[in-house]
């Protein structure tokens, strides 16, 4: 589950960067998505979401890729911190929207640190962090059965440098449609 | 795999080595003892010269050079001691049957003299005799004889250096020990981790995972063949039991959230861990015979990383109630929380000394990672060692050694290279334990019984 939630993380990302170059692939989500990971290592800093889709692609509403590109899986926080700033209720608030738009959709919300704190106390700061996310989806009217949340804690880096431009990518909660998307 | 593990820590048991004792020279010394000071800061390493042990043929022969080489690995490792390079030994004894010329060996300036003597009875059968002399008193310290099956020698190499080390420091040794801990592998969010274990030394490496599923934080049990670690197994991250005799897995409890951070009691009859729901994270303990649980702490903080004292009475753990992480000391049942860390940056994994006397801790301050140790009260801290991470320290089970893990960043965004280190108590003798993958995580045990 895991796995495949990054694949489309990654395709995603390979579409906006494949946006850049005007070159579009209609397989941008798989293979070669993952290839420009492994190369390139370190993710970008958290490019600005397109609102609609580009002209001349077609992303089918309601499917993982409309989820990460048109809405944004993914909110960030400050250091040690599990509060919600300005910029993540946005997104939160955007993800409800899409979330009462496709009603069978469940979802788990990971949490996750950046690697400057021990290991079993940012477990427990993910699961603080997926949390702050989950109540924020319950309060805009999200049934809270269909969000679960699961800690990572400082073990999945998207970003890898070592400095606060890659630590602030990496204290996340990332929102994961698992079951029920329309058309799977 | 597990077999191979499960056969090699049956012939370990007690029954099969039997230890005897035998003195040559009749009188005690009356002059100043040969000994090591373990508490000073800086001690000059004390000259041993290790002698092969002689082999009743080249079989024994071989098993002599290599049980001459495990112990003195062992004891320079400890930085208490430095081997005398062989290849400056005068006329060594041919025979363990009369004394030593001990003159020859006061020329290279041994201290301490080590001998010994293999014998190859069969198949199933090896006797190793040893004995340690003192080189200018010209007496002898220790006289030993052990019988056992031929696969045990690396393990009686380690009980001879424990019994060095015991005669000349004061101290018990560790060197009859293990270290289980995390292996990694791979890159950033598709690293993999597997349980793995193996002697002090790196010998007897072993993995006892696959590294289908993430794991992490093991711990030995002080009383039986088991490991409690964490594992997402099917996508649960939560407490799970390793039993290393028969490869069992089980999980620990069935908890409405994550669990994680597992111990075991001193005893051997509880694991105490921390249970997280609904964002709130606390500690639970649980008795193993009955599975009851029971709540131990009751805070909206984070209360993690929790670790018993060892005569069972308190709980020591880390929690950010003051705003950050820093450290407590609670009753075992709860009661009586008190801070005790209020200096500058964060505080974790408290570690409490096999001795009771210190809790070793990981801080965070500046920028930067700290190992370091401090009285129970939280009085007399001592930093032993810093970096851009260093975390999770564990200690010896004689209290005098701590090994932690390291993290260094690779330049341009390459990921880091994480190994497991030792170091003393006084802050000196840091040394890389060498692994054949990345490491993280470690847990030594207890002395084999």
């Amino acid at each position: 589950m895991q796995l495949r939630s990054l694949g489309y993380i990654v395709g995603a990302l390979f579409f906006l960067a494949a946006c850049e170059s005007a070159t579009m692939q209609d397989s941008a989500a798989d293979g070669s998505g993952k290839q420009e990971m492994k190369d390139g290592g370190q993710m970008a800093a958290p490019a600005p979401r397109p609102q609609s889709p580009p002209t001349g692609f077609s992303i089918a509403e309601g499917s993982q890729q409309d989820f990460v590109i048109n809405v944004g899986d993914r909110v960030y926080y400050d250091f040690d911190r599990s509060s919600l700033k300005p910029t993540a209720r946005t997104t939160l608030e955007k993800q409800s929207v899409w979330l009462k738009k496709f009603p069978a959709v469940q979802v788990t919300i990971e949490g996750h640190a950046d690697e400057r704190g021990t290991r079993e106390y940012n477990l427990a700061l993910g699961e603080r962090r997926a949390n702050s996310a989950k109540d924020f989806l319950v309060a805009l009217g999200i049934n809270p059965s269909r969000l679960k949340v699961v800690s990572f804690g400082k073990e999945r880096p998207v970003a890898l440098g070592h400095d606060e431009a890659s630590w602030s990518q990496n204290r996340r909660a990332v929102t994961v449609p698992t079951t029920g998307l329309p058309g799977s | 795999m597990i077999r191979t593990i499960c056969g090699h820590w049956k012939s370990l048991g007690l029954g099969w080595i039997i230890a005897a004792f035998m003195t040559v020279a009749a009188s005690m010394p009356a002059l100043a003892e040969l000994r090591v000071d373990v508490t000073r800061g800086t001690v000059e390493p004390l000259p041993i010269a290790v002698a092969d042990f002689l082999g009743n043929g080249a079989t024994a022969s071989q098993v002599g050079r290599d049980v001459a080489r495990v112990i003195k690995s062992d004891l320079e490792r400890s930085g208490l001691f430095r081997a005398i390079d062989s290849k400056a030994f005068i006329n060594p004894e041919k025979s363990l049957d009369s004394l030593p010329q001990f003159s020859n060996w006061r020329v290279v300036n041994a201290q301490a003299l080590t001998q010994g003597r293999i014998t190859v009875e069969g198949d199933q059968k090896l006797k190793v005799e040893f004995r340690l002399w003192d080189v200018f008193a010209e007496q002898q310290m220790i006289g030993q004889v052990f019988t056992t099956v031929p696969s045990n020698w690396r393990r009686i190499a380690h009980i001879i250096a424990d019994a060095i080390y015991k005669r000349i420091t004061g101290e018990t040794g560790y060197f009859d020990t293990r270290v289980v801990y995390i292996a990694e592998t791979g890159r950033g969010d598709r690293r993999i981790k597997r349980l793995a274990i193996m002697d002090q030394d790196g010998a007897n490496h072993h993995f006892l995972t696959d590294g289908s599923s993430l794991v992490l934080t093991p711990r030995f049990s002080p009383s039986r063949q088991e490991i409690t670690y964490m594992s997402y197994h099917g996508n649960i991250p939560r407490v799970y039991l390793f039993n290393i005799d028969t490869g069992r897995q089980e999980a620990l409890g069935d908890f409405p959230g994550m669990t994680f951070a597992p111990r075991f009691s001193p005893d051997g009859n509880k694991v105490i861990m921390s249970m997280a729901r609904d964002g709130n994270t606390e500690i639970y303990s649980m008795d193993l015979r009955t599975r009851k649980t029971a709540r131990l702490t009751n805070h909206s903080a984070i209360d993690t990383s929790p670790f018993y004292a060892p005569d069972g009475s308190k709980i020591a753990f880390n929690s950010d109630r003051s705003g950050t992480q820093q450290l407590y000391v609670m009753n075992s049942d709860g009661s009586n929380v008190k801070r005790i860390t209020f200096g500058k940056g964060r505080y974790a994994t408290p570690v409490w000394s096999p001795r009771g006397d210190l809790i070793a801790f990981t801080k965070i301050a500046g920028g930067k990672f700290f190992i370091g140790v401090m009285k129970p009260d939280g009085s007399g801290e001592r930093l032993l060692t810093d970096g851009f991470l260093v975390e999770a320290p564990t200690w010896s089970p004689n209290g005098r050694v701590l090994m932690f893990f390291r993290e260094t960043p690779l330049n341009g965004n390459r990921g880091k290279v994480s190994k497991l280190f030792s170091i003393d108590l006084t802050g000196h003798n840091e040394r890389e334990m060498v692994t054949p993958l990345d490491a993280s995580d470690p847990a030594w045990s207890p002395l084999i019984p």
